[in-house]
């Protein structure tokens, strides 16, 4: 083992607790009825994340959590969700046969236990990058680490951006107007 | 050391597994407004896993990355859901049995 301490400072209350929260509620996605609970279930799951991710000093990434998961798109979900099915209780697992369940989750069963058998004995050996807790601190932070990244070395993956939120924009007018035209 | 410190495997087994339920949550699901919520269970997990070697590695490359998925998550999540309400304007169902437009 190269480094068995990298996770030392990350509290193991703090994470079990989290991660618990976060299969448990996870698993509630899954196999709630109602997409409804699935939704807010999925809420607690994106709150759990950001305390992992406050814990593991990623900020910055906590912080847009909260905002853009739990906040931008999981009100989008709702919305959706109370627009189109909210007197419906999907009993959608049902219809889908027995066999194909049990094979489904054997199956990811399956490629979990291969996935958690290889991280357990391959532990990691890439060389470590520049960015130390100590030269962190000495920037000035997480956040402002970041952002000087975000506008040196990934100005340009950080412009391409904007071209997708742009794309996305006008693809769901486009999707909402042709079809407030084709009803015509 | 205490007997419970977190180790790196444990949060790369932890990721996998959120992954693995939002892929059962695909398989067997035939909502579609549950199976764009497994999407976002697995881009988490993606996330994480981004993290933790952002963390491991000591390079914040990862949590760049992590940027960049939320925002693609986004962007993706909106044109799904509005591709899922031109759907159910059309077809009146939200499910995936039911979209067999190309059957006929």
């Amino acid at each position: 083992m190269n480094s068995p301490a990298v996770f030392a400072d990350v509290s193991p209350y703090f994470f079990f607790i989290f991660a618990g929260m976060a299969i448990l509620f996870s698993t509630m996605v899954v196999f709630k009825k109602n997409p409804a609970s699935s939704a807010f279930s999925l809420v607690l799951v994106f709150f759990a994340f950001a305390g992992i991710y406050a814990a593991m000093d990623a900020h910055l990434v906590a912080a847009l959590q909260i905002l853009v998961y739990a906040g931008a798109i999981m009100v989008l979900f709702v919305f959706v969700i109370m627009l189109l099915s909210s007197d419906v209780p999907s009993l959608d697992m049902k219809r889908s046969g027995l066999m194909t369940r049990i094979a489904a989750v054997s199956a990811v069963a399956l490629l979990l236990v291969g996935l958690i058998y290889v991280f357990k004995n391959n532990p990691s050996l890439l060389p470590k990058g520049p960015h130390s807790p100590e030269k962190i601190a000495q920037v000035g932070g997480n956040t402002r680490a970041i952002s000087q990244l975000m506008f040196s070395d990934y100005l340009l993956p950080f412009e391409l951006t904007s071209v997708l939120l742009l794309v996305g924009i006008v693809g769901s007018v486009a999707l909402a107007k042709r079809k407030m035209g084709g009803t015509k | 050391m205490g007997t419970m410190a977190v180790e790196t495997w444990m949060v790369h087994a932890f990721c996998a597994t959120i992954f693995c339920i939002g892929l059962v949550g695909i398989l067997i699901r035939r909502n579609i407004l549950v199976v764009l919520m497994c999407i976002e269970l697995m881009l988490n997990a993606v996330n994480l896993t981004f993290v933790s070697f952002s963390k491991q590695l000591d390079h914040l490359g990862g949590q760049m990355s992590v940027f960049f998925i939320i925002t693609v998550a986004a962007a993706e999540s909106a044109v799904g859901l509005g591709l899922v309400i031109a759907l159910f304007r059309t077809l009146r169902t939200v499910d995936t049995d039911q979209i067999q437009l190309l059957k006929e």
